[in-house]
């Protein structure tokens, strides 16, 4: 399948000699680097800094697989999309993980041929509203202006509760959240609905974000997580279980921190050792190295470091772990067994 | 390509083919006929097995679908179960309303500020130069952003105008609200309305638009057939007698008497809940698109109409002012006529410009045929493929047919040579 | 009568009066005034109300411009500074600017696209300012494409050379075809031959001699172009490439074959009459679907395609108009040397028709390279998109005037000199018509 593609001599040495074949770990192997799509840009989850160097949670999901198959967590071309270049991006072979606060929903898993690896964050949508309009409850919104993010399942969910309450409303949709950020701050809408992370992320920047509330009701399921092309069910695991050991280096206490020292010797849990290559293949089975777990904890720290270095409760964004707490503290993070 | 006027001769030789002018011709076209085809023929068929590799297939069932998702400029009735073809209509009325709107403000400031630029007044000379310069030295893109924000930043928010000592407060007499959520301003209303005329169960359109246009058409024809006859009495006895109290007359009353009948009033727009509610709203993302759209066309078409004028011979004027006409009369009877002609031109693909640039209205969330079809209807369903092409079919029909409708009017006023 | 008159009048000057000096009122800066600003009452009123104008303008935007916020580390930082104060936070661009230029280019490399844009300029000084530079230098035009494409992208130098080559081979056949056959045949084998060599040969044997003599400089993805530096790529790649290709649509639509002129007129007016946004979007959705499966050009590289597309059907009626220009008796001037129709255009009619058409190719690029700012649509890091980009980080969230500002004088700069070049060539070609 390799195919080199000249489309005049100009484009040559652009010419970036990717290829969607079947197996995406060979590709990526080949090519040496993870092509990851991530947002254009939202605060905490993907954003490059002054230097070009991407942050935040999403971006750490793309480092740690990078870590996972490469060994580097470096090695990773960030690819921005937006809402509607992400699928094709995706379906194309431009890159080969997606993450990038995508919904998992049925028609894009069935219809879309996509395979979501996992949930790196539960959410929902949720409502933000001026203090000073006195509304409580989002069954008082009849005839508001909300502000939504198109391209997303938002308009979707706000659609169907509005009509399912028997409310009216004005939407104004805008492409990104920084523009949604303007004009909800001018009035220009009264509520801003986006997902309720987006929706603290955004509040958190806001020079008065105490003159803000964010109402209690969550109107759908907002599952997010990476995703993968149909039909490639090694690279499917790959991503998966470099998920899952982010969240199961939680679970067991692995660091960034202390993995190299629990690597070294071996600890008395065996799903540890196993997590950590010491004990068993499952390197192997996966068609990596037998630290790759290792490497993709070492990248940015387990699920709950990254968590709290890039939207958590330290940082300007402020998230409570909430649903995206390990199930032994009444959230919904739940790895497999890694046997 | 069977239609050889010219039969082969008894010694035609393959190489004939290459080298006799006759025959030469058709062998570039047929190679050539062959390239393109082949050229498609691949493009299809690589379409039709990456497709496959993706398992999906080109239907345009999903435009029957429930587009799920709410519009809020609609020209015609549109709610969240209607299909998505509906959707892409909707999209597409607001398409052509921006681009006529934007047509029409961008010729008139074009007209102004071209001729305010070759005005004698230094400053004010100056000054359209530099709206000129700055407008078509930036990209479009931005002025549409700059709009919207200038809009959104600097006009107060619904909330201001509450209270009993509010910071804003309506203007014009309390009819208008400008807020930073678009203008509000008085629609017409008719308590004695004759309902609406269903057109396929699909669209419905007012009867009483319809009335009234019947009868100012009417009207219109009435008057132009009195100014005729003051034409005809004019040239029998030397004198015009005075028709434009009978022709306001024959305008103005009929269609106050029928305003009367259907029980015509203004309906204001009030501040209730969280909006204001009644009136005719322009939105905010209506006014950007359109204000930005105008600005950044009326420049260049106010560099055409400079040039145009430039092109009338400076004799033109001389005679006209040694006939005794005032300035404004030699521009708007001598010189634009004559301008017009060196102006059209250039202004119909001026006109393309502004309806294509429309398409940047997914800047400020506008909802035209890029923000539907090509927008949320794409994004929900992932049919790149049939939404983007027909979006393209769609965009090539609108420039097609402008450029056919304004070909008539530049034939129309071309000047006839013998 | 005139006799009488003069015997009965009582005095008659025989000597013309002195000169004086006009009054005061008419000339200096008064009269200037008078004349220019206060010829009456309407234009009176109109210097009042734009003097107005200009004075509000002022007084509401210098003191906002006028912030001491260079230093600001982050937009709360600005608003620490300001005190509250309104004004600009200028930090933002302090920390950003490089970024805004040259998007994620690495900043070890940033000598590489500044020297490309210089050598730009002495690629294109041949055609732009021909009376005051060597012809000679048009050679150099001619290698610039591939210097740039070494330079920006960097990896081996043998890949570019060996492009080069195709066409130097494709060339050869030309000219050794063009003796024995029809100068379009031999055209037609020397692109076969070229694509094939393209297709085929160059990647082997680049490689082969890169393995031998490695002259190589770092290698940069496309992903890391972004800012300025990404629409100036995107700008000059367009024209540079559109430019043969609207020749070749140009002289279809004026060719005598009707089906020729028919895939010509329908190309040009099917790219004509949709918005390039919608183009982008084949570019970032369909263009993949389009292309053999497994083939993948990064996003770059497909908005260079559509958008090159674009701009040579608008090169195409440029040159087009400047063929129209063209004297009838140059036509018939050259078929009575005997020319053929490939040597006539050639050697007469094409550098003439060219040449008038350098104003119309400079504004089209001017409008290619605003046109760029659409890619922020589709997710690319162009000035517009980054702006967005920037406006995620925390430190900066809520910026926009600042890089609206910023980026839009940018644009003025580069697009107001090169509108001012082509009106300066304009009159240059009007008088040398006469």
């Amino acid at each position: 399948m390799n195919k080199s593609v000249f489309l005049g001599a100009l484009t040559v040495a652009g010419l970036a000699a990717g290829v969607a074949g079947a197996a995406t770990v060979d590709d990526v192997k080949a090519r040496g680097k993870l092509n990851c799509g991530v947002t254009t840009g939202l605060v905490g989850f993907a954003a490059p800094d002054a230097n070009g160097e991407w942050t935040g949670f999403d971006v750490g999901v793309c480092r740690a697989v990078a870590a996972a198959v490469l060994g580097d967590p470096t090695a990773v071309e960030f690819v921005p999309t937006t809402g509607k270049t992400r699928f094709t991006a995706l379906a194309s072979g431009e890159i080969d993980l997606l993450a990038r606060n995508t919904t998992w929903t049925f028609s894009r898993d069935v219809d879309l041929k996509f395979t979501f690896v996992g949930v790196n964050y539960y959410d929902g949508q949720g409502f933000m509203i001026p203090k000073e309009l006195g509304v409580s409850s989002a069954k008082e919104l009849d005839g508001a202006t909300v502000c939504i993010q198109t391209g997303t399942t938002t308009e979707l969910n706000l659609a169907d509760y509005f009509r399912v309450n028997n409310m009216s409303y004005e939407p104004v949709p805008i492409e990104t959240n920084a523009e949604a950020q303007q004009q909800f701050l001018a009035g220009a809408c009264d509520v801003y609905t986006t997902d309720a992370s987006g929706l603290a992320a955004t509040r958190a920047t806001f020079e008065n974000p105490g003159d803000y509330v964010v109402l209690p009701e969550i109107v759908s399921k907002e599952p997010l997580g990476p995703l993968v092309r149909h039909g490639d069910d090694e690279w499917g695991d790959i991503a998966r279980w470099t998920l899952n050991a982010l969240i199961a280096a939680e679970e067991y206490g692995v660091t960034s921190a202390n993995a190299d020292e629990l690597a070294a010797s071996p600890t008395d849990n065996p799903e540890i050792n196993r997590l950590l290559g010491t004990e068993g293949e499952l390197g192997a089975m996966l068609g990596l190295e037998a630290d790759w777990a290792l490497n993709a904890i070492k990248a940015g720290g387990n699920y709950g470091e990254l968590f709290e270095k890039t939207i958590g409760e330290n940082t300007p964004i402020g998230l409570a772990r909430g649903l995206n707490a390990q199930y032994k503290d009444g959230g919904l993070l739940y790895s497999p067994p890694f046997r | 390509m069977t239609t050889l006027t010219d039969p082969p001769a008894e010694s035609f030789k393959l190489s004939m083919l290459v080298y006799d002018t006759r025959y030469r011709s058709y062998t570039f076209q047929i190679l050539a006929l062959i390239g393109v085809l082949l050229l498609f023929g691949w493009l299809t068929l690589n379409t039709l097995r990456n497709l496959a590799d993706l398992g999906k297939v080109i239907s345009f069932d999903f435009l029957g679908a429930p587009a799920g998702y709410d519009i809020n400029q609609r020209l015609i009735e549109y709610d969240n179960q209607d299909t998505h073809l509906r959707a892409a209509f909707v999209g597409l009325l607001n398409t052509l309303l921006v681009a006529f709107l934007g047509c029409i403000t961008a010729t008139v400031v074009g007209v102004v500020v071209g001729v305010l630029r070759l005005s004698g007044n230094w400053l004010v000379a100056r000054l359209m130069t530099v709206y000129v310069e700055m407008f078509r030295n930036v990209p479009v893109l931005m002025w549409i952003i700059l709009a919207m924000a200038i809009m959104i930043e600097s006009l107060p928010a619904p909330s201001a105008f509450r209270g009993d000592d509010p910071e804003a407060t309506m203007k014009l007499f309390d009819s208008v609200a400008f807020t930073n959520r678009g203008v509000y301003v008085p629609e017409p209303l008719f308590s004695r309305g004759l309902g609406d005329l269903s057109i396929g169960g699909a669209f419905d359109i007012s009867l009483d638009l319809i009335a009234i246009v019947l009868l100012l058409i009417g009207s219109i024809w009435v008057s132009r057939r009195i100014g005729r006859n003051a034409d005809a009495v004019q040239e029998s006895t030397g004198l015009r007698p005075r028709t434009w109290p009978k022709q306001l007359a024959v305008i103005v009353l009929p269609t106050v008497i029928l305003l009367v009948v259907l029980g015509f009033h203004l309906g204001y727009p009030e501040l209730k809940g969280f909006n204001f509610q009644g009136g005719t709203h322009m939105r905010n993302s209506l006014i950007a698109l359109w204000l930005a759209l105008s600005l950044y066309t009326a420049a260049f078409i106010a560099e055409i109409v400079r040039a145009g004028i430039l092109a009338i011979s400076k004799g033109q004027t001389e005679a006209a002012s040694a006939l005794g006409l005032r300035s404004n009369r030699i521009m708007s009877l001598v010189i634009l006529p004559q301008a017009l002609r060196v102006i059209i031109p250039p202004l119909i693909s001026q006109y393309l410009n502004l309806t294509k640039n429309s398409s940047l209205a997914i800047a400020v969330g506008y909802m035209d045929i890029t923000g539907t079809l090509m927008g949320i209807t794409l994004n929900q369903t992932g049919r790149e493929l049939e939404t983007v092409l027909l979006g393209m079919l769609i965009y090539l029909l609108i420039s097609l047919a402008i450029s056919a409708v304004m070909n008539v009017y530049n034939n129309s006023v071309k000047l006839v040579e013998r | 009568m005139s006799n009488t008159h003069a015997d009965t009048v009582l005095f008659v000057r025989d000597t013309m009066l002195p000169q004086q000096v006009p009054p005061s009122s008419t000339v200096g800066p008064v009269g200037w005034a008078r004349q220019n600003l206060f010829s009456g009452w309407l234009n009176t009123v109109l210097t009042v109300l734009s003097f107005l104008f200009v004075v509000f303008l002022l007084y509401r935007l210098v003191p906002w411009f006028v912030s001491p916020t260079w230093d600001g580390t982050s937009l709360s930082n600005c608003r620490e500074i300001l005190d509250g104060h309104e004004g600009a936070c200028w930090g933002v661009i302090r920390d950003r600017w490089q970024q805004l230029l040259f998007g994620f280019y690495p900043s070890d490399l940033y000598w590489r696209p500044v020297l490309t844009l210089v050598l730009l300029f002495v690629a294109i000084a041949p055609v732009l300012f021909a009376d005051y530079v060597p012809s000679k230098l048009l050679y150099f035009s001619v290698a610039f494409p591939f210097v740039m494409v070494w330079l920006l992208w960097g990896g081996t130098i043998w890949m570019p050379i060996m492009a080069a080559a195709g066409f130097g081979i494709g060339y050869g056949v030309f000219q050794a075809v063009s003796k024995v056959l029809n100068a379009g045949i031999a055209l037609f084998f020397g692109v076969v031959i070229a694509v094939a060599w393209w297709v085929v040969l160059a990647a082997p044997v680049a490689n082969g001699i890169a393995s031998v003599l490695p002259l190589a400089i770092e290698p940069v993805q496309s992903r890391e172009f972004g800012g300025f530096m990404l629409s100036i790529t995107i700008g000059v790649t367009a024209i540079g490439c559109s430019l043969p290709i609207g020749i070749v649509l140009a002289l279809g639509r004026r060719s005598d074959l009707p089906l020729v002129k028919f895939l010509c007129v329908g190309f040009i007016e099917f790219i004509r009459g949709v918005p390039l946004i919608t183009l982008l979007f084949v570019a970032s959705t369909l263009l993949n679907i389009f292309l053999p499966p497994g083939t993948n050009f990064d996003i770059i590289l497909r908005v260079m395609i559509m958008v090159t597309l674009f701009a040579s059907a608008y090169m195409a009626e440029v040159i087009r108009g400047g063929l129209a220009a063209l004297p009838k008796g140059q036509y018939e001037a050259a078929d009575a040397l005997g020319l053929d129709y490939w040597k006539a255009q050639r050697l007469i009619i094409m550098p003439q028709a060219l040449k008038i058409s350098i104003p119309g190719i400079v504004s089209t690029f001017i409008g290619v390279f605003k046109d760029t700012t659409l890619v922020s649509i589709i997710s690319m890091f162009d000035p517009l998109g980054l702006s967005n980009a920037i406006r995620a980080d925390t430190d900066w969230n809520g910026i926009y005037w600042e890089l609206f500002i910023f980026i839009g004088a940018v644009f003025f700069i580069f697009c107001f000199s090169m509108s001012r070049y082509s009106m300066y060539l304009e009159r240059k070609l009007q008088t040398g018509h006469h």
